[in-house]
C-alpha cells in the first residue's frame, strides 16, 4: 500500500500539469471564439495559390 | 470606386459560373431575381446591383471557390450591398489615433463590425483578404459577433483601401471604438473561465480523495494513509477556496462594508465555517472534513454565475453589433476641396456638408442651401421641418431634401444629444438599486442560520460537550446556501436565452424580475406606437393607375416617393415609366403607356391641372386633419386621385395595447410631437387622455416618467435619442426595434422584431421566471429547514450533511433549467 506515497503525488503532479496547460490554453484565447474555428476548420482545405 | 483592390489573380476559374443554369435565382446570392430585373440577354441574373457587384469583384479576385463553399452548405440567402463609400476618414490621423492600435514591426491592427456576415463561406471570403490586398498581414473574423480584426502594414496599404475592399465584398465595414474595452471584457471572460477549470479540477481531485476516506469509513483503514488523504485532501481544497473562491470572499467583504445583504454572505460564512473545521480537524487528526463538498461548492456557483453572465453578454453584444452601423465620418467643406474626416477631428467653426439622407453629425448653423430636416430622432416630432440659412441644425436630425452646409458649433459631447446621454448616464446611476428576492432573502437566511448554529452548540454543549462542534458544523453545512443562491441566477438565465431566440434581448436578468409587478406602460409615439417612418395611409379615386404611380416613384428617392413605392410595390412589372423628372417645389412627372403622369402637393398640382375638383378639396382638408400630407395625382391634366402620407400606426398597436391591459397594466402615451397629433393617436388607440403626454421635450421625459414611477413600476418603451433618458429613468427602459443607438444603450431590454406584440410576451413570460425562481427558492428552503432541523436534533453527522447539500443543489439546478418562461418555441407566427 505504500505505493500511494509515490502514487500520490505523480497524480498531483499530473493534475497541476493539465490545470497548467488549460491556464495556458485559456490565457492565449482558445476558448475566445467558439463558433468561428469550427467553420474555418470546413474551409481551409485547399489553397488554390498562395 | 468602390473596387480599387489590386488584382493578384487573373480570372482562371470560371467553373463555379457554370452552375446558374437555374435562370430566375441570383448568381450571387441565390435568392429569386425579381421578374423585372431578369435580363434576358445575359447568362447570368442578379437580384440587385450589391450582388452583381460583389458577383464581379470575386471572379476578378480569382475567389470563386467562395461559391463552392457556399453551396455544400445550406446557409441562409442573404443579397449583398455594398456602399460604394470611400472611407477615406479612416485614413486621417484622429481616426487612427482612436481606433487603431500599432504593433511591433510598424504593423497596425483595428477592429471593425461587418454587415452581411452570414456563412462559412463569409468567413473564408473575409479571411482571404491577405491575399486579396497587398499589406494585410491577417484578418480574424468572428462569427457570432461579425467583427473582423485585421493586421496590416501602413507603409504598403491604407485602411481605407482595406475597408474599400471589404465594401466592395460585400460586407460594408463599421469601425468598433471600444478596442479597450472589449479587450478588458476578453480578459474577464478568461479570468473566470480560469476560476471554472481550478475549481473543477479541484472538485475532481477533492473528490477522488473523499471516496478513499469514505470507503475507509466503512471498511476500515490504516491509520497513516487517512491522515495523507486528509492532509492533501486539505490542500487542494484550500486551494479552490483561496483562488477561485476568492471572488465569494471579496464580494461578502464588500456586502460588509456597503452594509448589504448579498448572496456571497452566507456562501463565504459556509466556506469559512466547512474550511476551518476541516482544517482544525485535519490538524487534529481527529473529526470529519468537508474538503469535497467546499470545492463542489465553489465549483457550482461559479458555473451558475457564469451561465448568467453569458447569457447577459450575449444580449449585450447582439445590442453593441447594432449601434455600431452609425456614420462616424463627416465631409468637412475646405475653401473648394471636401475632405471626409473623422467626426473627432471637425472643430468648431468647421464647415461640414450635409447630403440629402444624411443624418447631421454635429450642432450648428446652417450656412448655405435650404432643406426640410426630420428631427424625430432627436424631438419625437414626425413632421419634417424647413430650414434655410441661419437656422439651427442639431446632431442627429436627418437632412431629408437637399445638400446642406453647417458650421459646426458643437461637437461630441458638446451637442444637444451628447447633452441628452449626460442626462442618460445620470438616470441609470441614480437608479435604485433593485434588491433580487434572493439577495432579500439572504439577509434573513445569515442571521437565522447564524442564530440556530450557535443556539444549537450552546445547547449541545450541555447535553453532550464532545459532539456539539460536530452538530454545530452539520447545520451550518447542509443548510449551506449554495441552491439559494443558484435558483435565481439560473432562472433567469435560462429565460434570457429563451428570449434571445425570441428576438427579445434582455441586458440584465434583473430587468425581467421588475417587469413582473404590473404598473405603468408609458409608449413612446414616434417609432414605436406609429411605424416611424412615412408610408401610404389613404388612397381616395381611381385604383387603376396605382401601378402607373409606383412605376414613376421607383425613380426616385424622395421620401414621398419612397413611401408610394414601398406601400403600392412593384408587383406589376409591366408598367414601365419615361420622362421621369422631378421638381424643386415637391412634385413629379413622368410618362407611363402614353398618360401623362404628375404626383405632387397641392399647389403643384394646381400648376398641372385646370381646376382641383371639389371632391378633391374636400378630402384634402380631411386628409390635412387627420395630420397627414396630402399628396394629388393627375392624369392628362385631370385629378384622378388625392392620396395621404404619414407616419401610421402599427397595424398591430391596437392588438398589442389591448392585451396588455388584460394583463393589467395601465397604458400611456408620451410624445415630444404636438398635442394634436398624440391625442389624435391616442384617440385612435383607446387610451385615456390622462395619460397621453404630447409636446414633452426630451429632457423633460425623464422628469414625467419619473413622477410615474414614483406611483409603481413604469415600463417605459421608446426609440429615439429623445427617449433615452426616459428609458434609463424608467424601471424597466425598452427599446423598440430599428432605435437609435443612445436607445440601444440605455434601455434594459431591446426589441429586435418590430411591432409592440413582444412587450405581452415579455410581461407574460417575467411572471413565469419570477413564479418559477420562488418554486426554486421555496424547495430550497424547506429543503434546509428539515436539514438544519436534523442536525439541530443532532440525527445528521457533517458527513451526511456533506452528502445531502449537493443533492439539494441538483434539485434546485434542474428546476431551473426546466423553465418555460416564454411559451412554445420561437417559431410562432
Amino acid at each position: 500500500m505504500s505505493v500511494i506515497y509515490i502514487v500520490l503525488p505523480i497524480a498531483i503532479v499530473l493534475a497541476v500539469a493539465a490545470v497548467a496547460a488549460f491556464i495556458w490554453a485559456t490565457r492565449t484565447g482558445q476558448y475566445d471564439d467558439m463558433d468561428s474555428p469550427a467553420l474555418r476548420m470546413l474551409n481551409d482545405e485547399e489553397e488554390p495559390r498562395a | 470606386m468602390a473596387t480599387d483592390v489590386t488584382t493578384t489573380a487573373p480570372d482562371t476559374t470560371q467553373a463555379a459560373s457554370s452552375k446558374t443554369s437555374v435562370n430566375d435565382l441570383c448568381a450571387h446570392c441565390g435568392l429569386p431575381v425579381p421578374k423585372g430585373l431578369i435580363n434576358p440577354e445575359a447568362d447570368r441574373q442578379f437580384c440587385c446591383h450589391g450582388c452583381e457587384a460583389v458577383y464581379a469583384v470575386i471572379h476578378r479576385l480569382g475567389l470563386t471557390s467562395y461559391y463552392r463553399l457556399k453551396e455544400r452548405q445550406a446557409a441562409d440567402r442573404q443579397p449583398a450591398r455594398t456602399t460604394g463609400a470611400g472611407y477615406t476618414a479612416f485614413d486621417h490621423q484622429a481616426f487612427i489615433k482612436r481606433c487603431c492600435e500599432d504593433r511591433p514591426g510598424g504593423l497596425r491592427c483595428t477592429d471593425f463590425y461587418l454587415e452581411g456576415v452570414h456563412c462559412a463561406a463569409c468567413l473564408w471570403l473575409v479571411e482571404k483578404l491577405p491575399s486579396v490586398v497587398p499589406g494585410v498581414i491577417e484578418a480574424r473574423l468572428t462569427m457570432h459577433k461579425s467583427r473582423v480584426h485585421l493586421t496590416w502594414d501602413p507603409a504598403v496599404v491604407e485602411l481605407s483601401q482595406i475597408a474599400s475592399a471589404l465594401d466592395s465584398l460585400g460586407y460594408p465595414p463599421h469601425p468598433a471604438r471600444d478596442v479597450a474595452a472589449s479587450a478588458i471584457v476578453t480578459s474577464e471572460n478568461r479570468r473566470e473561465l480560469i476560476r471554472i477549470g481550478v475549481a473543477g479540477a479541484a472538485v475532481g481531485n477533492a473528490m477522488i480523495l473523499a471516496i478513499c476516506l469514505y470507503a475507509g469509513y466503512f471498511t476500515g483503514i490504516e491509520r497513516q494513509y487517512e491522515t495523507l488523504f486528509r492532509w492533501v485532501g486539505m490542500g487542494i481544497a484550500l486551494i479552490a477556496l483561496a483562488w477561485p473562491g476568492a471572488v465569494f470572499f471579496r464580494g461578502a467583504w464588500s456586502a460588509i462594508r456597503t452594509r448589504t445583504p448579498h448572496m456571497d454572505l452566507p456562501i463565504a460564512l459556509g466556506l469559512t465555517a466547512g474550511g476551518v473545521a476541516g482544517t482544525v480537524n485535519t490538524v487534529l487528526g481527529a473529526g470529519e472534513v468537508y474538503f469535497d463538498t467546499l470545492a463542489v461548492l465553489v465549483f457550482l456557483l461559479l458555473v451558475g454565475r457564469a451561465i448568467q453572465r453569458r447569457q447577459q453578454r450575449r444580449s449585450a453584444d447582439a445590442v453593441e453589433q447594432l449601434f455600431r452601423l452609425t456614420p462616424v465620418s463627416a465631409r468637412r467643406v475646405d475653401g473648394q476641396a471636401i475632405t471626409e474626416v473623422p467626426i473627432e477631428a471637425l472643430q468648431v467653426g468647421d464647415t461640414v456638408e450635409l447630403r440629402a439622407g444624411e443624418s447631421a453629425p454635429v450642432d450648428g448653423q446652417i450656412s448655405l442651401g435650404e432643406s426640410k430636416l426630420d428631427q424625430s430622432l432627436l424631438t419625437g416630432e414626425s413632421r419634417p421641418v424647413g430650414v434655410t440659412v441661419g437656422d439651427a441644425v442639431h446632431a442627429a436630425s436627418i437632412n431629408l431634401a437637399s445638400t446642406l452646409h453647417v458650421r459646426v458649433e458643437a461637437t461630441g459631447e458638446r451637442t444637444r444629444v451628447g447633452a441628452l446621454m449626460r442626462l442618460v448616464e445620470e438616470s441609470t446611476r441614480n437608479k435604485a438599486p433593485i434588491v433580487q428576492a434572493a439577495d432579500r432573502l439572504a439577509g434573513w437566511f445569515v442571521a437565522v442560520v447564524l442564530t440556530l448554529a450557535i443556539a444549537t452548540f450552546a445547547v449541545w454543549l450541555w447535553l453532550d460537550p464532545a459532539h456539539a462542534v460536530d452538530h454545530a458544523v452539520a447545520l451550518l453545512i447542509v443548510a449551506c446556501p449554495c441552491a439559494l443562491g443558484l435558483a435565481t441566477p439560473l432562472t433567469l438565465a435560462v429565460a434570457v436565452g429563451q428570449a434571445a431566440r425570441r428576438g427579445i434581448l434582455i441586458k440584465g436578468g434583473a430587468a425581467l424580475e421588475r417587469m413582473a409587478r404590473r404598473g405603468t406602460i408609458l409608449l413612446d409615439k414616434t417609432g414605436t406606437v406609429t411605424l416611424g417612418m412615412t408610408t401610404l395611409a389613404r388612397w381616395h379615386g381611381d385604383e387603376s393607375i396605382k401601378p402607373h404611380v409606383a412605376a414613376i416613384e421607383a425613380q426616385s428617392s424622395h421620401r414621398i416617393a419612397r413611401a408610394f413605392a414601398e406601400s403600392l410595390g412593384t408587383e406589376d412589372d409591366t408598367c414601365r415609366a419615361s420622362e421621369v423628372s422631378q421638381t424643386h417645389d415637391g412634385g413629379i412627372t413622368g410618362k407611363v403607356d402614353g398618360k401623362a403622369l404628375a404626383i405632387g402637393s397641392t399647389d403643384f398640382i394646381r400648376g398641372c391641372v385646370s381646376a382641383i375638383p371639389p371632391w378633391a378639396d374636400d378630402l384634402i382638408s380631411q386628409i390635412t386633419h387627420d395630420w397627414l400630407t396630402p399628396v394629388l395625382i393627375a392624369c392628362d391634366g385631370e385629378v384622378r386621385a388625392v392620396a395621404g402620407l404619414g407616419d401610421t400606426v402599427r397595424p398591430d398597436a391596437r392588438q398589442a395595447i389591448d392585451n396588455l391591459r388584460r394583463l393589467g397594466w395601465r397604458i400611456g402615451m408620451v410624445s415630444g410631437d404636438h398635442q394634436e397629433v398624440v391625442g389624435h393617436v391616442a384617440d385612435t388607440l383607446g387610451l385615456d387622455p390622462a395619460d397621453t403626454h404630447g409636446g414633452v421635450m426630451p429632457e423633460k421625459k425623464v422628469d414625467l416618467v419619473r413622477s410615474y414611477t414614483q406611483q409603481g413600476p413604469t415600463v417605459f418603451v421608446g426609440d429615439g435619442v429623445n427617449d433615452a433618458a426616459a428609458l434609463a429613468g424608467a424601471t424597466v427602459g425598452i427599446a423598440v426595434h430599428g432605435g437609435a443607438e443612445a436607445s440601444l444603450a440605455a434601455a434594459d431590454i431591446y426589441l429586435s422584431r418590430p411591432g409592440l406584440a413582444s412587450i405581452t410576451e415579455l410581461s407574460r413570460a417575467s411572471g413565469r421566471v419570477i413564479r418559477s425562481i420562488r418554486r426554486g427558492l421555496v424547495v430550497s428552503l424547506t429543503y434546509n429547514a428539515l436539514g438544519v432541523a436534523l442536525a439541530a436534533a443532532g440525527v445528521i453527522s457533517p458527513l451526511i450533511a456533506a452528502v445531502l447539500m449537493p443533492i439539494s443543489s441538483l434539485t434546485v439546478l434542474s428546476l431551473a433549467v426546466s423553465t418555460r418562461a416564454f411559451a412554445d418555441k420561437g417559431d410562432r407566427p
